[in-house]
């Protein structure tokens, strides 16, 4: 167990470096990238930021300061020495550490994330473990029904629709007011409940459809005519289903919250959330590498760390799983 | 022979489907007795399996049509609803099946699927179901009981599968236990052990087996009776003895050569022509008359009917009862020639 983590500790930090040199690649070294300056005389981001009309020795003075002049793999090996001591450079466009701002716009990017997963996998589990039992009713059909028109609306057309119909309409919801949970509580629960249920939908509909077709496939395993033959009364039959059942449903869960602890990109700019999401597409517009690598690097951490603590959970609810 | 404990009265099983009725089990009529082994043979497909899942309830009723009835212990098993039915199942009639790979859950302990199943039918605490359960697996033939009751089914081979499974299936002192193909998908030397071991349990517990193969040398070694089914229906139905020394269907002949048998050294085996029928398209008259060689001219027009034809027991045949003792004997000849 300690050996296996061990190595995929190790492996996750390989990933994590990748991942750092994918980017870097793709904002210095591709043609036409911001941080290279190709044909023309300087990088694009240092004219960026200079300004209007700016003076040749301006953006000399940018580039100096940035460091952008530097070869890029020292640039590189300087950013991975820093990052290893949590320093991940300044914004260059408000000179903000971006540790420090990355921080900033975790707790509502969890807040989101969490809040949205807990909907979708009560919602989820509910509708496919009712459908599966009651398959070819009335409800199975209206609830998978519901279920395709929810995995086919795109999470930015409910969201914007959301917002006009509460807001716009009903003026019953106010976009864009978002406090942190701890100065406000109350206030933040206002704001949370429809980007919660805006980010829920989709997935809820996604894991009711996949928590039922588990359910119809274990229910025709050998396993479950033989709790049924041994003479279990039909709940004890559907707790041993649902054992199977929901398993992977552990699986998917992990992956997805780890995917969206990353930032969940359109519903934190529907709702103007101040999270990882909507720092990251701000951070892009502005060709700001420092920002745009810390982000990557979180929403990567997430997604690393996730897969982890799936696998290791993995192991210990189905026996069959061993660490090797 | 005991006293009958399960009795099958022109059973009907038909599924119907968007592509016609698929008739599993049509018209299907016998007894078994306790303190005996019932063996049902037949190919895949000839409805053995589905004539006892349907016993215990096991079929999805609303998407068949049953009819007839099934007698145990006073009760008609077809009319009793699913509440009825469940504390009749795995305590006076139990059920082992053929993959004993996908038969236990495999996210629950040995153990504790036994414990579980000795709790749903007596009240007893969780101890004396574990003592119990270890009592079961011992008598099985699984070492270290008490040890092996903490392994999840992963960690048993097949064989110990079954045993497992059979264990669970005595868990109550059943009248009549139902073993379906539960050596098919053994190891052949592993196959022997669980037979003997379900012979034993038969003898030790006085119980009624009913034993369903596509293999008849099993039915030779272990069986009293012997019912042969074709397409949902019994072609023939005797003694053990009956049907091995004078067997009376063309069917059952072909099957009885297609065993291998180590006094036929050198001699090929005879697979049957051709393949089972369709059950939604079976064919008109005799099931069994586009694959037989014996064939000749009401065998497509009237159905045989299960009926003793002077031959001792009942067969479904329209050959005269001397042509078939020709006929088997003229076979066993040129077998025997082949041979040598």
């Amino acid at each position: 167990m300690t050996q296996y983590l061990i190595r995929r500790t190790l492996w996750s930090i390989t990933m994590l470096i990748a991942v750092t040199a994918l980017v870097f690649v793709i904002f210095f070294l591709l043609p036409g990238a911001a941080g290279n300056a190709g044909s023309g005389k300087y990088p694009p981001v240092a004219v960026r930021i200079a300004g209007k009309q700016p003076s040749p020795a301006t953006i000399e003075a940018i580039i100096d300061r940035l460091g952008l002049d530097r070869p890029v793999h020292e640039q590189f090996f300087s950013y991975l020495g820093n990052a290893a001591q949590g320093d991940l450079g300044y914004s260059y466009q408000t000179e903000e550490p971006v540790t420090q701002a990355v921080l900033r716009r975790l707790p509502p990017t969890i807040g989101l994330a969490l809040g949205a997963s807990v909907l979708w996998l009560l919602i989820g589990c509910t509708i496919g473990v009712i459908s599966a039992l009651k398959r070819r009713t009335v409800w199975d059909r209206a609830s998978m029904i519901g279920a395709l028109a929810g995995v086919s609306m795109p999470v930015f057309w409910i969201g914007l629709m959301a917002v006009f119909f509460f807001d716009s309409r009903l003026q019953i919801y106010d976009t864009g007011s978002y406090v942190p949970f701890t100065s406000n509580p109350l206030q933040w629960l206002s704001v949370m409940w429809l980007p919660w249920i805006v980010l829920a939908l989709t997935y809820a509909a996604i894991y009711s459809r996949m928590v039922r077709g588990n359910m119809l496939e274990v229910g025709g395993e050998d396993y479950i005519r033989t709790a049924r033959a041994k003479g279990l009364t039909e709940r004890s039959v559907i707790r041993h289903q649902l054992r199977s059942a929901l398993t992977p449903v552990v699986t998917m869960y992990g992956l997805d919250l780890g995917l969206l602890l990353g930032g969940a990109i359109i519903t934190e700019n529907i709702f103007n959330i101040p999270g990882i999401g909507s720092y990251t597409v701000t951070a892009i517009a502005q060709q700001n590498l420092p920002v745009i690598l810390g982000t990557t690097v979180i929403a990567s951490f997430f997604i690393i760390f996730s897969n982890l603590i799936v696998d290791v959970f993995y192991a210990i609810l189905d026996p069959r799983v061993t660490y090797s | 022979m005991g006293e009958p404990i399960l009795e099958v009265k022109d059973l009907k099983v038909h599924f119907p489907t968007p592509d016609g009725v698929v008739k599993a089990v049509d018209g299907l009529t016998f007894t078994v007795h306790r303190g005996e082994t019932f063996g049902i043979v037949g190919e895949s497909g000839s409805g053995k399996s589905v004539t006892c899942l349907t016993a215990l309830g096991l079929i999805k009723r609303e998407s068949a049509q049953i009819s007839g009835e099934v007698l145990f212990e006073g009760h008609d098993l077809l009319k009793l609803s699913n509440e009825d039915l469940r504390p009749i199942r795995g305590k006076g009639l139990s059920m082992i099946f053929q993959d004993p790979f996908a038969c236990l859950h495999p996210f629950y302990r040995v153990g504790d699927q036994i414990i579980e199943a000795i709790q749903c039918h007596d009240s007893c605490d969780k101890n004396e179901a574990k003592n119990r359960t270890i009592g079961l697996l011992d008598a099985v033939g699984i070492p270290q009981p008490d040890d092996r009751i903490r392994d999840y089914p992963h960690q048993f081979s097949g064989g110990m599968r079954q045993r497992a499974m059979i264990a669970m299936a005595l868990a109550h002192n059943p009248s009549l236990l139902i073993a379906d193909e539960p050596t098919t998908a053994l190891d052949v030397t592993v196959q022997a052990q669980i037979l003997e071991l379900i012979d034993h349990i038969k003898q030790e517990f006085n119980i009624g087996v009913i034993l369903i193969t596509h293999d008849l040398g099993v039915v030779a070694d272990v069986a009293q009776s012997v019912m042969v089914m074709y397409a949902g229906r019994a072609v023939e139905y005797g003694s053990r003895d009956e049907v091995f020394s004078g067997p009376l269907h063309p069917y059952t002949w072909g099957l009885l050569e297609s065993i291998p048998n180590i006094d036929r050294k050198g001699g090929r085996l005879v697979p049957i022509e051709g393949a089972p029928p369709s059950l939604i398209r079976v064919p008109t008259g005799c099931a069994f008359n586009p694959r037989c060689p014996h064939r000749f001219d009401p065998c497509d027009k009237d159905r045989p009917e299960l009926l003793d034809r002077g031959g001792g027991h009942p067969e479904a045949c329209h050959l005269r009862i001397e042509d078939k003792k020709r006929l088997w004997n003229e076979r066993e000849a040129g077998r025997v020639e082949v041979a040598s």
